[in-house]
């Protein structure tokens, strides 16, 4: 019973390769890489003044997908459940024509309550269909449209009255209008209300996320100094970040002293970052509680964590519910952001392209992160917006490019989740050794 | 009687009037080491579940008897009052999580933790864990064990010692502990693991903590127990001084039946001389009943019995013949080099199979006798078919009058051919195996544990259908739990222990010699009786 | 008391025996069937709707048997199928087939492609055994939003199909161009209570009855039902209800399992080209997409389970899932002017019926 044996574990060689592991990131950076090769409409300015925005828009969309994944109940795609609850909060706010700063917190009160109880709904449900939770919350999306259709084109008009002549309903007086112009923030709205609130130029956020980082990477090989068996860590990656960031830095420092071309991209809103990070944190902080620990027993094996004593069924529960607030959350920031409100259409899709994202980040049904979820979003929405300008300038056709970043929705996903099982599958073999 | 630990006093339990425990009174000292030792079925499981308050006991209303902790009487209701009392069992398959540190799984749902600035309001559940203190009480109870592997490793890719080390930990770790039950923990473990076990076993005893041992291995009874509890048919046979007794006592106790096993009237057998069935070195993956290389023949027109306890891999021997699970080896059959991992092979060369999953494998339970007769005939020899050119429908005549037949013949009692097998009683389901099996007239016939789960009226009647087909001349090998079925029909009885043939002995030997064997403790040489 | 007690055991027993769902559901339509009739909505234009519907669909539902049977689930990759379908009827226009002609190309041209792709899918399952619903759903997405992009490359001459401007296909394809709409639909067809009495062949008035299409949906239906009677389908049903039997009786499951995916993948391809000339039009991009649920929702509808399916469930629930979305539309319109309430009951009681089956779904092991 020596530690030999254990310290030779440590430093076995890994059984994939890393490029293996993140094949899928891979493939989306070169995707994003030959975009700017073949076609010559983009310019860097363009690429990441629109990146900039995606990213501000989606990112806590995405972040909110990692609790559910931890906790063993894999890709929710029931966050759009999550998404219509901020929709009706939106709309009520919208209804009482509240706005600015004030009308924002009061939506994200308002969905509080509702896409908890929604996220209750359908954490039990999960729990009804034990093993099959991914299926089930897609079709949980479908069913829960089929409601939100209801109340909105329905319920809104034939049974709670109100006037012909709001903005927001229809000629008729029966049902929600398809788009709702969410009004800008300065005319008393909700456009812009949280991104409009403080803004600072793109390489001065550069510079100070990457100084984050930088601290961060220090922070780490300071830590393994102090005790290096507790707090490992991969010294190339460090490393490699380490150096990523100081040049990062510089370029920053550079453009913002000698105020460059890459000033002129659009300004960053600070509130939504600092949410974003918000929920980055604390998704890593919940991890070191006692919930977040149940999380991850549940996770990785719902037996032994019930036969520990831990109420399975409750903690998945809170977990979805979890997810779902934050989506709903998230959903808020997209909307203000985008400046109307599609009332049949905006949450359609944010499930598919949420779930990719974090896909792309390298997250797999059963390990997630705040990295992949971050790294994901940038990945994805770069191959979103290089897409169509591929088709363009090798087809000629910007139409085939949309397609084929749709394919690329569907394809990663299945391709994930099929690796995955098949990977699981193949594990669970029977076999003589 | 100041250091006496636990006492269950006269303990009884019965599951829907069926009595599995009779009046069991066990003694637990500090620092006592009590082994516990028993056949399947003898009622092991149910006294562990008792002492633990598992659900199943309350659901099928309780037990009777009182159970005393250090001279008080408690009354145990759930798993989490045992924790309370102290009580505390090394699981035999480990609950540990892989992806978690050695800490982590020791602190399993009893994580340590400190207030933090949102806990207050939202309640214990968003405490911090406190990993620092997390990792010296892991520390501590890995010291205890002597075990200085780092606690903040992955427990993915330990040994399967250090895990059962670590299951150990987890339980001395809990506060208060002072009963530690372990079944079967050496089952898993190579030689020098078990004895680095044994020797952990023995100082935690050394520390004061009661310790019931649960094992079929007599050696290692002998070797480390203080008193041996022997149970038989749920009935407390005997407790006594291990210092007293020897393992062939213990065995003979073990295996003993009062009542003498009835040998059927005269039995004019036509066994000829010819070997029908050779196996050579057969492993086989099935699960919980590993097979790790067999060597048997069998000889045309013999009733073969396998028997053995349960996980010792006497289920797995028919399993891999039939190609159910992976299996590796030689298999001769008829002469002739029988392919493995192939079942649609081994059914077309002769062989068929009652499963003694009779519920899972045996049967299509939504389906009526005369579908599930018909079935594999219909597929292997293509049988009960009309053909059309290349299309082949069911004969569904042909299949009527034959399932007909066939119900007469093993007098299945049920409305008509055409009711679904779900519906009949557990005899009578067996009997539709068994004529599913012999529909496809083989010439050896598989039996697996064919009395499981049946009335004794039945029992009967499915042992005496065996051995009327083994009278017109069908080789029978039928693996058994009960030793008793097997020494009433069978002409000699292979003992499986470990994945291993331990040794083949006559159905009329002394009840000793099948009590050693079974627990593995005579090694005997060969294969042939 | 025992009088009650006695009723109530025979109502579940019922209720067991029929399905909860096709209960409800078909009581619901039953239910607006009637208040249809009080509204005055013409009862006879109602039916032929729903028998036009019915047979339109009724192949697609089919192909739910062989999968479900096999134990893969009910083949939520159905558009898989249903692209090699479009597939065989774009190259059938291509090469300049109309009418008969070109009904009989597609078919001829869809079976080899959807053996093909049917096999490949069959491994797939085979490689992700135990989430086969997930995994197919998401194939089906995939092929779809892939085949976009041949739809739109692949240089088609025929003036019947592409743009008037610019390259590639058109979304919707007009199949009276080539006189391929309602070929099948209009053979045989007749009319009952219509123009002249009982039946008037031809008519257009009273229920009409699209005997074409009906007897192709029929074939397929005995095609099924006695390819489940046969040795192979009959390993099929038992390798899906129990595998373990399936494989001590010498039954290769795998393949089983593949032969069933092909079948449900040529009903599928079939089902489409029924679909298009009874609709006439062929919609290619994303329209089938979501092809899938309907077909998924009406055998379970009609009875079925995720894991059992019979071609009578098929039958029953094709036509109370058509008829009773026949029926909502006009009723609906009349009793809420200008919702589209039949659309929002669709939604909600045709995925509200998936998720039931699912939560019924055994397996799902802490």
């Amino acid at each position: 019973m020596n530690n030999a044996k254990t310290r030779e574990r440590l430093n076995t060689p890994k059984t994939s390769t890393w490029v293996a592991d993140n094949i899928v990131s891979l493939i989306f950076v070169a995707f994003t890489i030959f975009g700017f090769l073949v076609s010559d409409g983009v310019t860097i300015n363009f690429f990441l003044t629109e990146l900039s925005s995606r990213f501000f828009r989606n990112a806590f969309l995405v972040l909110s997908l990692v609790i559910p994944v931890v906790a063993g109940l894999g890709l929710n795609f029931g966050i759009v459940v999550g998404a219509m609850s901020a929709q009706i909060a939106i709309a009520i706010v919208r209804y009482f024509e509240f706005g600015g700063i004030a009308g924002l917190v009061l939506t994200f009160v308002l969905a509080l309550p509702i896409a908890g109880l929604f996220g209750y709904f359908t954490g039990a449900l999960y729990n009804k269909t034990r093993g099959q939770e991914m299926i089930a919350s897609l079709m949980v999306c479908y069913f829960a449209n089929g409601l939100y259709q209801f109340l909105f084109l329905f319920v809104v008009g034939v049974i709670i009255k109100v006037p012909k002549t709001h903005p927001m309903i229809k000629p008729d007086g029966v049902g929600v209008r398809m788009t709702v112009d969410l009004v800008p923030v300065e005319n008393g709205g909700l456009k812009y209300a949280l991104d409009k609130i403080w803004e600072i130029p793109f390489m001065w956020a550069i510079l100070i996320v990457f100084a984050c980082i930088l601290l961060l990477q220090l922070w780490k090989i300071y830590r393994n100094k102090n005790n290096p068996a507790l707090y490992r860590y991969n010294k190339t990656m460090v490393l490699i970040n380490a150096a990523l960031s100081t040049a990062m830095i510089a370029l920053s420092i550079y453009s913002i002293l000698t105020n460059s071309r890459l000033m002129i991209i659009r300004k960053v809103p600070v509130v939504t970052g600092l949410l974003i990070v918000a929920l980055c944190v604390f998704n890593e902080l919940i991890l070191r509680t006692k919930l977040g620990q149940d999380f991850r027993s549940v996770g990785q094996s719902q037996h032994i964590a019930e036969v520990s004593g831990i109420n399975v069924d409750k903690t998945r529960i809170i977990a979805t519910i979890m997810s779902t607030v934050f989506a709903s959350w998230g959903q808020i920031m997209y909307l203000q952001n985008m400046g109307t409100l599609n009332t049949y259409g905006a949450h359609t899709q944010i499930g598919m392209f949420s779930v990719a994202a974090l896909l792309v980040g390298g997250a797999s049904t059963q390990k997630a992160g705040v990295k992949h979820a971050v790294i994901g979003t940038l990945l994805f929405n770069s191959m979103f917006i290089m897409s169509p300008e591929i088709g363009l300038s090798l087809f000629g056709n910007a139409l085939l490019g949309e397609y084929f970043r749709t394919f690329m929705v569907y394809g990663v996903i299945g391709l994930a989740l099929g690796l995955h099982v098949w990977r699981t599958n193949k594990k669970g073999k029977i076999t003589l050794n | 009687m100041s250091d006496s630990l636990l006492s269950l006093k006269h303990v009884s339990k019965e599951y829907s009037g069926n009595k599995v425990l009779k009046d069991i009174s066990i003694e637990l000292k500090k620092g006592e080491i009590h082994a516990l030792i028993g056949e399947n079925g003898a009622g092991k499981s149910t006294l562990m579940n008792i002492l633990f308050g598992m659900p199943v006991i309350h659901t099928t209303g309780g037990y009777e008897g009182a159970i005393e902790i250090e001279g008080k009487e408690v009354h145990i209701k759930s798993p989490h009052d045992a924790m309370n009392y102290g009580i505390g069992m090394v699981h035999q398959e480990f609950m540990l999580i892989n992806g978690f540190t050695i800490t982590e799984n020791i602190k399993l749902n009893r994580e340590i933790t400190k207030p933090n600035l949102v806990s207050p309001v939202f309640g214990k559940r968003l405490e911090t864990l406190d990993i620092k203190k997390m990792n010296e009480d892991a520390r501590n109870a890995l010291d205890i064990l002597d075990m200085n592997i780092d606690e903040f490793l992955p427990v993915a890719g330990l040994p399967v010692g250090h895990m059962q080390f670590i299951e150990i930990a987890r339980e001395i770790d809990k506060t208060g502990i002072k009963i530690l039950v372990f079944d079967e923990p050496t089952a898993v473990l190579a030689e020098a693991e078990a004895k680095n076990l044994l020797n952990a076993i023995r100082k935690l005893s050394q520390k004061g903590i009661g310790i019931i041992f649960i094992s079929h291995r007599l050696d290692e009874i002998i070797d480390v127990a203080d008193t041996v509890t022997v149970l038989r048919d749920g009935e407390h046979v005997v407790t006594k001084n291990v210092k007293d007794t020897n393992k062939y006592e213990i065995a003979q106790l073990m295996v003993g039946r009062k009542i003498n096993i009835e040998r059927g009237e005269g039995i004019n057998k036509n066994i000829v001389d010819e070997t029908i069935l050779n196996i050579k070195d057969l492993a086989v993956a099935m699960p919980g009943e590993r097979v790790k290389g067999i060597d048997l023949s069998v000889k045309r027109g013999e009733i073969v019995g396998i028997g053995g306890l349960a996980g010792q891999g006497k289920l797995g021997l028919a399993n891999g013949i039939m190609g159910i699970f992976p299996a590796k080896g030689e298999v001769e059959f008829e002469g002739n080099n029988l392919a493995l991992n192939d079942p649609k092979t081994a059914i077309k060369s002769g062989i068929a199979f009652v499963s003694e999953d009779r519920k899972g494998v045996g049967l299509l339970l939504d389906e009526s006798i005369e579908s599930n007769i018909a079935f594999s005939a219909m597929q292997i020899n293509n049988d009960f078919l009309i053909n059309f050119g290349a299309v082949k429908l069911k004969d569904s005549a042909k299949i009527r009058s034959h399932a007909v037949k066939m119900i007469g013949d093993l007098d299945i009692r049920c409305t008509s051919s055409m009711q679904m097998v779900g519906s009949l009683s557990g005899g009578n389901q067996q009997k539709v195996c068994v004529a599913r099996a012999l529909t496809l007239k083989p010439t050896l016939l598989l039996v697996s544990e064919p009395t499981r789960g049946i009335d004794i009226g039945a029992k009967k009647l499915v042992l005496d259908l065996l051995k009327q087909l083994n009278n017109e001349g069908m080789t029978i090998v039928m693996t058994s739990s009960e030793l008793a079925e097997l020494r009433s029909i069978c002409d000699r009885i292979v003992i499986i222990c470990e994945g291993k043939v331990e040794g083949v002995l006559p159905p009329d030997a002394p009840d000793a010699e099948f009590g050693l064997m079974m627990s593995g403790s005579r090694h005997t040489e060969g294969s042939e009786a | 008391m025992t009088g009650i007690k006695e009723k109530g055991i025979s109502y579940k027993d019922i209720v067991k025996k029929v399905g909860f769902p096709t209960i409800f559901i078909g009581g619901f339509w039953i239910l607006l069937l009637i208040a249809g009739g009080f509204l005055g909505i013409s009862m006879t234009t109602l039916l032929s709707d729903t028998i036009k519907r019915a047979g339109m669909n009724g192949i697609l539902v089919l192909a739910m048997v062989p999968s479900i049977q096999s134990g893969t689930g009910p083949n939520f990759a159905l558009p898989v199928g249903v692209v090699c379908g479009l597939f065989a009827i774009v190259c059938s226009i291509e090469i300049g087939f109309t009418g008969w002609a070109w009904l009989f190309a597609s078919i001829a041209f869809a079976i080899p492609l959807a053996v093909i792709v049917g096999y490949l899918y069959g491994k797939l399952l085979n490689a992700v055994k135990g989430s086969e619903m997930t995994i197919a759903t998401y194939t089906g997405f995939s092929i779809v939003a892939f085949m976009c992009l041949p739809w739109l490359v692949i240089p088609f001459q025929s003036k019947n199909m592409g743009w008037f401007i610019g390259k590639g296909l058109r979304e919707t394809i007009q199949l009276d161009a080539i006189k391929g709409a309602q070929t099948l639909s209009n053979f045989l067809k007749f009319s009952l209570f219509g123009e002249k009495g009982f039946i008037t062949f031809g008519g257009e008035k009273g229920i009409i009855i699209p005997t074409g299409m009906l007897l192709m949906f029929f074939i397929c239906c005995v095609t099924v039902w006695l390819y489940f009677r046969s040795k192979s389908g009959i390993a099929i049903s038992a390798g899906g209800i129990n595998p373990m039997f399936a494989k001590s009786s010498g039954i290769d499951i795998d393949k089983c399992r593949i032969k069933a995916n092909i079948l449900s993948t040529i009903m599928a391809a079939i089902g489409i080209i029924v679909y298009s000339q009874g609709y006439g039009y062929a919609q290619l991009y994303t329209a089938p997409l979501n092809m899938a649920f309907p077909a998924v929702a009406a055998v379970l509808i009609g009875g079925a389970t995720a894991s059992r399916a019979k071609v009578f469930h098929v039958i029953i629930g094709v036509i109370i899932y058509q008829g009773l979305f026949t029926t909502a539309l006009p009723v609906a319109n009349l009793l809420f002017e200008g919702t589209d309430l039949s659309e929002i009951l669709r939604m909600i009681i045709q995925n509200g019926i998936i998720l039931y089956a699912l939560t019924q779904v055994k397996g799902g092991d802490k």
